[in-house]
């Protein structure tokens, strides 16, 4: 036992490198070395963009214009991002992105819980066919239905009403993941069954167990796919360029981007693609484990 | 008694469907189909079946119907036999597409299949900072695709000397390159783009695959006298052939699907020498009048599903033998 231990503790240095074999210390130089390297090409293009994307987004046009690279050399232009924000509209759109993105999130969670808790809990005779079909959607990229749900969204079948411009056109087809329904019956079916059982027999119906047992147990999966519902609602460009084309009003700062680009100056239009990417990498600061673990999580599941 | 046993009855008949799960078979009545369960279950399944019909299986099923179909937006649709496909593959644009997506994809495959392997490998050597390094890999990802595409397009790739890439290049006194206002450097420019706005997903999927290999085998290979490559060869390639194998197949699939890139960059220019298969979809559909192209936009995707569809199965397939996971 504390064999094993000492050995685990061992390996959390070791791996591939060799832990103190003189004989290796090239090897160990080379990956110093390439670690050096490794770092200042990812701070580069890792960080690089999105450094410059600030400092570009304070710059005056005119000094971006005449030396990307030049460091202020006439003062800080904060007005850039007040402009952005107010004559070019961009706190309309930022409000509209996050409009959609909530909606989606909303619509993703309610059918990816309440669907995977009848595929893992409640188990119906129909929900291995279900889930079934739902493994096949996997195989079908959404981008290749763009065609049938635009048809669908502007001359909806029984509906006499057309869903183009509006956002229900966007929050009801995200709750179509079968990606998230699967990964969430995948976290359902690991919780203890005892604690569902135990529930019934004190008398929780479906709808207790679902919300008192369930749901607080599943805060983990739920923050995955939360955050990967509203970074994907954040990037959306295609879908809602189709559906909001005659609302300019109401589209989102990723459809408004390269729509305003064309009559906005550089150092404006810099400051909203600031403004548009900040929410991300906030979030992405604040939960970058749940982000990681996710990423690290649809790979698997995907494998 | 009679109380215990009728509570006991109820505990029985709340755990019918959870231990032995009823089957059509066992014609319930309509009574005990509720209380067994079976409207709560269709209720809480009832999100979910709306939505996926809705929006996932009857799109799937309309967009193999349409491919069939003469459609605009105003007529009644007629029967096409096989006419959009023949439209659609005598194309002369058809082919090119095909080509340009499948120049992209072997481009990417080429920058950003090992790019990721090389720095999952070291990062997942460091002893510190771990988490810096990863984050760092990570954060071109959650950068709005548009927003990256539009920083390159008009900051980084900007034709004229004053461009960021052709300041640098600048200072060798070389360019300025009009990155992608040529045909011959505006596909390798996307795939650029993409690869740095891609990779960190790949990165993160390694250094997750990479973090629970035993560490025994490398202390076994060690001891055998293994050097560094020989352990990275006989240790870790196969320990992470699985993840391996999936990503490879999740890059081509995903690289075969490539829309925005195109669209904002270049609109498939110049000379055609970006369009792709997706592209060549939206603008058989959306691209002069909203409509007259759905047929062949429907039997493009359909193509573009099915052969994605294929080769996923067959991948699968292939691999299921050399795969450790």
């Amino acid at each position: 036992m504390a064999l094993g231990r000492s050995k685990r503790a061992e390996a959390v240095t070791g791996g591939l490198l060799p832990s103190n074999d003189w004989e290796q210390r090239s090897v160990k130089w080379f990956f110093g070395s390439s670690q050096v390297l490794l770092f200042v090409l990812l701070v580069l293009i890792g960080l690089g963009p999105i450094v410059w994307l600030v400092k570009g987004a304070i710059t005056p046009t005119i000094d971006t214009l005449r030396n990307p690279l030049a460091l202020f050399p006439h003062g800080v232009a904060w007005s850039n991002l007040s402009e952005a924000w107010t004559s070019v509209n961009v706190g309309r759109y930022f409000w509209n992105t996050v409009v959609l993105a909530f909606g989606s999130w909303l619509c993703q969670i309610v059918v990816a819980t309440t669907g995977a808790y009848v595929l893992s809990v409640l188990r119906p005779a129909w929900g291995r066919f279900i889930y079934w079909l739902l493994l096949a959607t996997l195989f079908v990229p959404t981008i290749v239905l763009i065609v049938p749900l635009y048809i669908e969204i502007v001359d909806p079948p029984l509906i006499n009403h057309s869903f183009a411009e509006s956002y229900w056109a966007i929050w009801f087809p995200a709750g179509a993941s079968a990606f998230n329904v699967v990964i969430m019956k995948r976290f359902f079916d690991n919780l203890p069954r005892e604690l569902f059982e135990a529930a019934r027999i004190d008398g929780a119906g479906s709808v207790r167990v679902f919300w008192s047992i369930v749901m607080p147990l599943s805060k983990p999966i739920l923050g995955v796919v939360s955050i990967f519902a509203i970074l994907a609602e954040w990037k959306n460009f295609l879908w809602p360029f189709l559906v909001l084309t005659n609302s300019p009003d109401r589209q989102p700062l990723s459809v408004r981007l390269p729509a305003i680009q064309a009559q906005t100056q550089l150092g404006v239009l810099l400051a909203s693609m600031l403004i548009a990417t900040l929410v991300p990498i906030i979030g992405f600061l604040i939960f970058q484990r749940t982000f990681l673990r996710g990423t690290g999580l649809g790979g698997a599941l995907k494998g | 008694m009679g109380a215990v046993s009728a509570a006991a009855r109820d505990v029985a008949v709340e755990h019918a469907d959870l231990v032995a799960r009823p089957r059509w078979r066992d014609r319930l009545s309509p009574i005990q189909w509720v209380r067994g369960g079976g409207l709560a279950a269709l209720l809480f399944a009832l999100p979910m079946l709306l939505i996926f019909t809705a929006f996932s299986w009857y799109p799937i099923v309309r967009l193999v119907v349409l491919s069939f179909q003469h459609t605009n937006l105003i007529d009644p649709p007629t029967w096409a036999g096989l006419d959009n496909f023949r439209e659609v593959i005598n194309d002369p644009l058809f082919m090119t597409a095909v080509k340009n997506t499948a120049y992209f994809a072997g481009l990417a495959l080429l920058f950003g299949y090992p790019i990721p392997l090389i720095m999952g490998v070291l990062i997942s050597e460091t002893r510190r900072f771990r988490g810096l390094y990863s984050a760092l890999a990570y954060l071109p990802v959650v950068i709005p695709p548009v927003v990256g595409v539009m920083l390159w397009k008009y900051v980084f790739y900007e034709p004229s000397s004053v461009g960021l890439f052709n300041t640098i290049l600048g200072w060798f006194h070389l360019g300025p390159y009009g990155w992608l206002q040529s045909p011959g450097t505006a596909m390798p420019a996307l795939v650029l783009e993409a690869t740095w706005a891609n990779a960190g997903t790949t990165v993160i999927i390694y250094l997750a695959a990479l973090l629970v290999v035993d560490p025994d085998l490398y202390d076994a290979a060690s001891v055998d006298g293994a050097g560094l490559w020989r352990k990275i060869w006989h240790v870790t390639l196969p320990q992470l052939r699985g993840v391996l194998l999936v990503t490879l197949m999740l890059q081509i699939i995903a690289t075969a699907q490539v829309f925005l890139e195109p669209f904002l960059f270049t609109s498939g220019g110049p000379a055609n020498s970006t369009l792709t298969v997706l592209l060549l979809v939206y603008q058989y559909a959306f691209g002069n009048s909203v409509g007259v192209g759905f047929g062949q936009a429907a039997a493009l995707s359909l193509m573009l599903a099915a052969f994605l569809a294929v080769f996923a199965l067959v991948f699968m397939r292939l691999t299921r033998s050399w795969s450790t996971t």
